[in-house]
């Protein structure tokens, strides 16, 4: 089952570099993502049973991210059947400078996002660290061919940065796991082993371990200051793999995290790793803020946005209790409404053919579905009620106070006051006002799948702030007791 | 004290201070596949009694990639781009074999802190390591051709690769496995990359690619 999990997309990914019929290919994109979706859902049901003496196994924390990873990929494979199919072939205008340039072949692109989806998979299930090391590294070099799908030199400059700091930073991580293995001596590095032998560690090669963890796969989950290929890279990839990057790839990055996290926890050195993800979170949402407010291109803007949102994450985490709980909810509502509001985005980019936020008016009286999704996942993701988002900072908020954290509780609300109204002016501006060009833009139809998808997450967005049901509760509950939640 | 095994450590010293100081960016590439061959060789002489089949399929793995593929990869991405040396680095040859000098002293001493098991086979092994590591990022940072960049990575990767063989020598070979396999498509990745970026800006230097940023 689990390996199904990793096998069926990393075959149907193989196979798609092959089939010419651009038709079957993208059949073979759907039904991938509804087998895998298939699958997750079964797993809810009844739990898979772990393999190779632990190393691949589903524990609460790995079946909340590959959920997510799953339904994100679900969505971004039905819009992105209608993204390729309203894609040009040849050479065609950049809409930026001039110049000419074409896309890479459809089977790469169809092709590695199947084989991303395999290696995302991968991570979540793995517990060995040098497994999850494996897979966050595949991860890196499945997903850049994607951002490079556009081939300009701007992708190109993004592919470049991507591929480096990540390799270097997830080199750091190696380190990291070698550390980690000599703190455990004899013991396998596998995260059930680990936990049941956590006394016998040998606790300054751990503290070390888990730093190296910290800054290596931070990199990659974009915690400041080592998010820097992020924006470049989220504003550079088609819109489509944006989403999933945001949505899917820097949750990946985080599990690698927290099961570190677990580890030490276990070991009785949770509040080391605590303090410092308490710090990182609050320095990348800082960072976030300054970069949003002002910002002139709005892809760019989700993508500062994704930094906030995992600084959220870390910080709930390093305040623990309840807190963890609430970052666990939040990174099911964050995935969601930040891959609905990269989805919105590319439809808004191939109707007005620019990402520069002075040159969008009257996006609800040119495209109305999308104009109506991009405020509501504005709302939602800065964190006003009734949305899920709301639910969750509110949770980590009340966690931070009742634990005594006063400073950080107060640095977190002033900094998601400075982003609310940050991304209030870009958005509403977009929003609002007279369509501009001569003769104005007129409303057009939008196609049925390039709406869809976004549509069906907001509406899950909206719910989840309504109602969370007990089966999810119970699901975030475990995974945050795996934190020491509780 | 195994004069064998201190011998290749000097030799790794000694090529780090080679990539500080050279311009030419196919006998770097050389100096980097060397390295890697003399770390696949490394656990050869690390004071094991017995040599098992499984250290023999690892080093022949680690050696065939490090020192015949990577080079190889490079070498190809290389011919396209009609560049032969690094031309004004952001830091001057002279100044970075001088941080070289720091970053040996620098290393030594941590070297001699750091409480590793494992360290009694040689003094000297954690100290080059970690030279290695700290010359890898630091061409990373201090040069302009996309390939120096690179061979700084592999550079890391090298001395992490070192690190490791002192304190994790029981890994399964499946790990070892898939960490090789994942620098061999990273540098497969890379070279086309490189190949990529020669062709849109007709060189290889990075310096260019700063149209993105706020």
């Amino acid at each position: 089952m689990i390996l199904a999990l990793i096998l069926v997309p990393a075959i149907a990914g193989l196979l798609a570099f092959l089939i010419r019929q651009d038709g079957l290919r993208r059949a073979l994109l759907v039904l991938t993502a509804l087998a895998h979706a298939g699958m997750v859902g079964y797993a809810w049901i009844e739990r898979p049973g772990s393999l190779f003496d632990g190393w691949l196994a589903l524990d609460p924390i790995g079946l909340l991210f590959v959920s997510i990873t799953s339904l994100l990929f679900l969505a971004a494979a039905f819009y992105g059947v209608s993204y390729l199919a309203h894609e040009e072939h040849g050479a065609k205008k950049d809409i930026e400078e001039n110049l000419f340039f074409s896309n890479a072949p459809e089977q790469v692109f169809t092709g590695c996002l199947l084989l991303f989806l395999s290696t995302m998979t991968l991570v979540t299930v793995s517990q060995h660290f040098g497994l999850i090391w494996v897979a966050v590294e595949a991860t890196t070099l499945a997903s850049s061919p994607l951002i490079y799908f556009h081939r300009h030199h701007r992708s190109l400059e993004a592919t470049w940065k991507y591929l480096l700091i990540c390799s270097v930073g997830i080199a750091l991580a190696l380190l990291g796991t070698f550390f980690l293995a000599a703190s455990a001596r004899h013991v396998p590095i596998v995260v059930a082993d680990l936990l049941k032998h956590a006394n016998g560690l040998n606790v300054p090669l751990l503290k070390a371990a888990f730093l190296f963890f910290l800054v290596g796969y931070g990199t990659k989950m974009g915690l400041a200051p080592l998010h820097t290929w992020l924006p470049d890279a989220h504003s550079e990839a088609p819109s489509v793999v944006s989403a999933l990057l945001s949505g899917a790839l820097l949750n990946c990055a985080f599990v690698a995290i927290l099961r570190m996290q677990q580890v030490c926890i276990a070991a009785g050195q949770g509040p080391f790793g605590q303090d410092l993800l308490i710090l990182f979170g609050l320095f990348s949402m800082a960072v976030a803020a300054v970069f949003i407010v002002g910002q002139t291109d709005y892809k760019r803007m989700l993508a500062y946005s994704s930094v906030e949102h995992m600084g959220i994450l870390a910080l709930g985490v390093g305040i623990g209790g309840m807190a963890s709980f609430g970052a666990m909810l939040h990174a099911v509502n964050h995935s969601v409404t930040k891959a609905m509001l990269f989805l919105v985005a590319g439809n808004i980019l191939a109707a007005y053919k620019t990402k520069a936020t002075g040159e969008v008016k009257g996006l609800i009286r040119v495209l109305p579905i999308s104009g109506v999704l991009w405020m509501a996942g504005f709302l939602a993701i800065t964190g006003s009620p009734p949305f899920g988002v709301f639910l969750s900072e509110f949770t980590i908020l009340k966690s931070a106070v009742e634990q005594g954290h006063m400073a950080a509780a107060i640095t977190f609300i002033a900094l998601l006051v400075v982003i609310f109204i940050g991304m209030a002016g870009v958005v509403i501006a977009m929003a609002q006002g007279e369509p501009i060009g001569t003769p104005p833009a007129r409303p057009r139809r939008e196609a049925i799948l390039a709406v869809l998808p976004p549509a069906v997450l907001g509406t899950i967005m909206l719910g989840l702030g309504l109602y969370v049901p007990p089966v999810l509760t119970e699901a975030i509950r475990n995974a945050a007791l795996a934190l020491g939640a509780l | 004290m195994n004069i064998w095994l201190d011998t290749l450590i000097v030799l790794v010293v000694l090529s780090n201070l080679k990539l500080l100081g050279s311009s030419r960016l196919v006998p770097c590439i050389r100096i980097v596949a060397v390295q890697g061959v003399v770390m696949g060789l490394l656990p050869f002489f690390a004071g094991q009694e017995t040599i098992t089949l499984r250290m023999v399929i690892v080093a022949a793995v680690s050696i065939g990639l490090k020192g015949f593929a990577f080079p190889w990869l490079l070498l190809r991405a290389l011919r396209g781009a009609d560049m032969r040396r690094e031309v004004e680095p952001f830091v001057g040859y002279g100044m970075s074999l001088l941080v070289g000098v720091i970053a040996l002293a620098a290393a030594m001493w941590m070297g001699k802190r750091l409480p590793l098991p494992g360290v009694h086979v040689s003094s000297l092994l954690v100290p080059a390591a970690l030279f290695t590591m700290m010359v890898g990022l630091f061409l990373i940072v201090s040069r302009k051709k996309a390939l120096t960049q690179v061979l700084g990575y592999l550079a890391i990767e090298n001395g992490i690769y070192a690190i490791g063989m002192v304190l994790a020598q029981e890994q399964p070979l499946l790990i070892e496995m898939g960490i090789l396999l994942d620098a061999f498509v990273a540098v497969f990745v890379m070279g086309i990359t490189l190949f990529r970026i020669s062709r849109e800006f007709d060189n290889i230097d990075t310096e260019q690619m700063a149209t993105l940023k706020d």
